[in-house]
């Protein structure tokens, strides 16, 4: 042994090494951020927003999908005029209890069908796929100002490969549990030694024990329970030195064939997750915002098979302690044949990008023109405001 | 550092999937690959010996759907089955045993591809495979799948990898796994026979058009997202496709005309009629129709724009070099889709020999290279599927129908760093771990840095030598 290093030394021995360079101008805050968390739920494969967010009182629904309607006949009403799927038994009691909202017809500016290039604009936040090549979500990270140590603040995916809407030149840090047997740590300080001179690997492996050292012991094997991964993202965001930006993915909502039943079981796991984070938050959920969003919306009509195909205009869910819960925000297009978006999609009417960048701008105290070109350049629209409290 | 030794090392790397324990780097690097084209073997006799068990999947789903008709009457079951975030809990035993078995073909396959790569003198075309499985992805989550994915990659990937793209495209992508997964099997003309008939009988069941699987194939497999079609191709392709199923589903059975692919095609299900897709017409020719179309796709210059992106981008780092890519798609179009002509011009190709690494390992093939690497063969199928499942990446189990991203940023994270050298330290504790340094040096012939060299020579034992060898940078990347 060359000298005996604890982990949490390693760390500290190995920032020195990482610290990176931010060309981005952090941005002036009109308030003190104190610890205030964003989590960003990401949902693959286009979520249903007309299944998360029934529009039971447009007479058209009834007429379009006949087979839902007894889905929705005991559910929990949103505005009078939407009712919320039944799934969501802990958004929906968040809802009333003034800590969740719904958007509705919320699309990004992707108009196209493909799930790739929508995820690639939902998370690079570009104004076409591939047209920025790092996250928004990171580039929120390096807006953020730098806490008293000159450290900014600390970002993750809770994911075992570091999602799009993360990467780019702030540093992130990705965690997963694990089912290996954990290293000795003999060789995790060889490791460190190996990887002092390169720095791609020297930095990953510097987060990689960082974010270790704030996981230790989570006693899980992998994100497959619900509630055991909500609990968890929790666990990574409630303390001092906890993260404040995280994101977490959920798949498997590419509802092609039984639509009911797919979104049935999805949107339970996204309920018990969303519960099971707000609960094991605790104080901590006061200055907590959770932004759910998926790529795009599915079609208004079922397919042959009882799916929906690739859609524009969907719903999205915001949730917080300090968020204006219980109401839903929508400019209702319709379900009418001709008010739909090429004959088949619902026709998004509110920006999704004015909806991130308002809600985080208020929720950290940003300003949000500056917000909304920094993590949405070229859009032109004004970010959404009135989504927080403060 | 000699020039010609660091050659070697692209072509062992980059090119191949690492050196086997006890070999020795090659004398004529760029030789050695051509030559890897007659030493590779479509059907290995791992693969002769399989027991194919894809009838299987019909069967299950026919398990599954008798189930479920089952269940309906019991309305109270469906609500409990709906509530659970887990399908299987509730299943009968025998449909519950089918998922059992399901999951024991499936990491079978999933080890004996990968026994095949590490023991194989043709890592490149190896390579090559999985290249291509992974551009024609399937995924085995949907019931039935497990049976199916295998037989994918060793069917309708592995004879054509050297061959023509439009004989691998017809046959992936009209394969009953890809029928499977994108929906396609139970996708139905909605002016067939087949509908009108339940229609006269007031029944409106689950059948109908399902675009799913014609989206894809223009998007993922031939045209690209850019490659200039619109919505209304997708409809078109999605109608010419009705009828095309998979085989064993009893209802529809003696209906089904059995295909060179091993799917069905059910000609009462078909949509009637021409279809008009990207300004040809097609006439109803059964199942012709959509083999037609998918026949004019393999050699659509926007097809071969798009394969040779991904070639180059494989081959040549994320960023591909520009004139590269022109080269492989001029090649495409001058022999309509040879793809062993394409592999010749990658390896003729300056701008894939650069010294320099191009590209960060993705998890699959670093652990093939540190299989290769440690002499360990034969692991068990459930440790095989167990340490890819920890790595981030199981053969046939994409996110997402566009397969396995093919970029660093994908892959170069920090838990994922983490998770190999977690990994690196077990396997290398149970490997023969002498003669270190000479392997070091064979294995990155005059591309080994000296922070490695210095690094492994202060090991404190072999062990611990050979666990740093499995994660050093030169492991990392290609």
């Amino acid at each position: 042994m060359l000298t005996n290093l604890d982990r949490r030394s390693l760390i500290a021995g190995s920032l020195a090494l990482g610290a990176g360079s931010f060309a981005a101008p952090r941005m002036a805050f009109a308030q003190a951020t104190g610890s205030q968390n964003l989590l960003l739920v990401l949902l693959r494969g286009a979520a249903d927003g007309l299944a998360t967010l029934a529009p039971v009182g447009d007479p058209d629904f009834a007429r379009i999908r006949p087979d839902a309607l007894g889905d929705y006949e005991n559910a929990q009403k949103a505005s009078g005029f939407f009712a919320i799927h039944p799934a969501f038994q802990h958004v929906g009691k968040a809802y009333s209890q003034g800590d969740a909202l719904f958007v509705h017809s919320t699309a990004t500016g992707y108009r196209e069908r493909s799930h790739f290039d929508g995820q690639n604009m939902l998370e690079t936040g570009g104004a076409e796929p591939y047209s920025k090549r790092d996250g928004w979500l990171n580039r929120l990270v390096g807006l953020m100002p730098l806490d008293e140590s000159g450290v900014p603040p600390r970002a993750l995916a809770i994911a075992q490969t570091m999602p799009l809407a993360l990467r780019g030149p702030a540093p992130a840090s990705s965690y997963a549990p694990s089912a290996l047997p954990e290293a000795s740590s003999a060789f995790m300080e060889r490791v460190s030694r190996l990887y002092a001179s390169d720095e791609q690997l020297g930095n990953l492996w510097m987060r990689a024990l960082e974010t270790q050292e704030m996981a230790s012991d989570d006693g899980l094997r992998n994100l497959r329970d619900a509630k055991a991964a909500g609990e968890l993202a929790a666990s990574l965001m409630r303390e001092e030195d906890g993260a404040r930006i995280a994101m977490i993915e959920l798949s498997g909502w590419d509802s092609h064939a039984n639509q009911r039943g797919v979104f049935n079981r999805q949107a339970s796991g996204l309920d018990t997750l969303l519960g099971a984070y707000r609960t094991a938050m605790g104080s901590a959920w006061g200055n907590t915002l959770v932004l759910v969003a998926t790529e795009f919306g599915r079609t208004v009509r079922y397919n042959g098979t009882k799916g929906t195909d690739h859609g524009t205009g969907s719903a999205a869910i915001v949730m917080g302690g300090a968020i204006r819960g219980g109401q839903v925000i929508a400019d209702w297009p319709g379900l009418s044949d001709g008010a739909l978006h090429e004959g088949r999609d619902l026709r998004p009417t509110v920006a999704l990008e004015n909806v991130i960048a308002g809600a985080t701008a208020e929720h950290f105290g940003l300003d949000p023109a500056e917000l909304m070109a920094g993590l949405f350049p070229g859009r032109g629209t004004a970010p959404l405001t009135g989504i927080s409290r403060a | 550092m000699s020039a010609q030794t660091s050659v070697a090392s692209v072509a062992l790397n980059r090119f191949g999937y690492g050196i086997r324990r006890g070999a020795e780097p090659p004398g004529d690097p760029m030789r050695s690959l051509l030559r890897q084209f007659d030493a590779y073997d479509p059907s290995p006799i791992a693969l002769k010996d399989r027991e194919d068990t894809s009838s299987e999947a019909g069967k299950i789903l026919q398990m599954i759907r008798e189930n479920r008709r089952n269940r309906k009457d019991s309305a109270s079951e469906m609500s409990e089955s709906m509530r659970t975030s887990n399908p299987i809990t509730g299943l009968p035993t025998d449909v519950k045993r089918a998922y059992v078995r399901g999951g024991e073909v499936l990491r079978h396959d999933i080890a004996l591809r990968t026994n095949i790569a590490v023991t194989s003198d043709a890592p490149m075309v190896e390579r090559l495979v999985h290249f291509w499985s992974n551009h024609f992805s399937v995924s085995a989550g949907k019931p039935g799948t497990q049976h199916q994915v295998g037989n994918h990659e060793f069917g309708a990937i592995r004879p054509y990898v050297l061959g023509k793209f439009s004989d691998m495209l017809r046959a992936a992508v009209l394969h009953p796994a890809m029928l499977l997964y994108l929906d396609q099997f139970q996708s139905v003309g909605p002016n067939s026979q087949f509908q009108k008939r339940r229609r006269g009988r007031n029944q409106n069941g689950p059948r109908g058009l399902n675009e799913n699987l014609a989206r894809e194939i223009l998007e993922l497999h031939t045209l690209g997202v850019d490659g200039g079609y619109s919505q209304t191709d997708v409809t078109e392709f999605a109608r010419a496709l009705t009828g095309w199923t998979i085989p064993g589903l009893s209802r529809i059975e003696r209906f089904s005309e059995l295909q060179p692919t091993g799917a069905a095609f059910v000609r009462l299900a078909h949509e009637p009629g021409s279809r008009k897709v990207l300004g040809n017409i097609y006439r109803d020719n059964g199942p012709s129709q959509a083999v037609n179309i998918i026949d004019d796709l393999a050699t659509h210059p926007s097809t071969a724009r798009f394969v040779a992106t991904k070639l180059a981008r494989h081959f040549a780092g994320d960023d591909p070099p520009a004139g590269l890519v022109t080269r492989l798609e001029t090649d495409f179009r001058r022999t309509g889709g040879d793809l062993a002509s394409l592999s010749r011009t990658l390896i003729e190709a300056p701008e894939v020999w650069t010294e320099e690494p191009v590209k960060f390992r993705q998890p699959y093939e670093w652990l093939i290279a540190v299989l290769r690497m440690t002499g360990v063969e034969g692991l068990s199928a459930r440790r095989v599927s167990g340490a890819l499942r920890e790595l981030g990446q199981v053969p046939w189990r994409a996110p997402s129908p566009a397969g396995y991203d093919d970029k660093a940023g994908s892959w170069a994270g920090p838990d994922a760093l983490y998770r190999r050298v977690e990994l690196a330290e077990q396997i290398a504790r149970n490997a023969p771990s002498e003669n270190l340094m000479a392997r070091a040096e064979a294995a990155f012939p005059g591309a080994l840095s000296d922070n490695t060299r210095l690094w492994l020579s202060r090991a404190e034992s072999g062990a611990q030598g050979l666990g740093l060898l499995l994660v050093a940078p030169e492991m990392m990347r290609r």
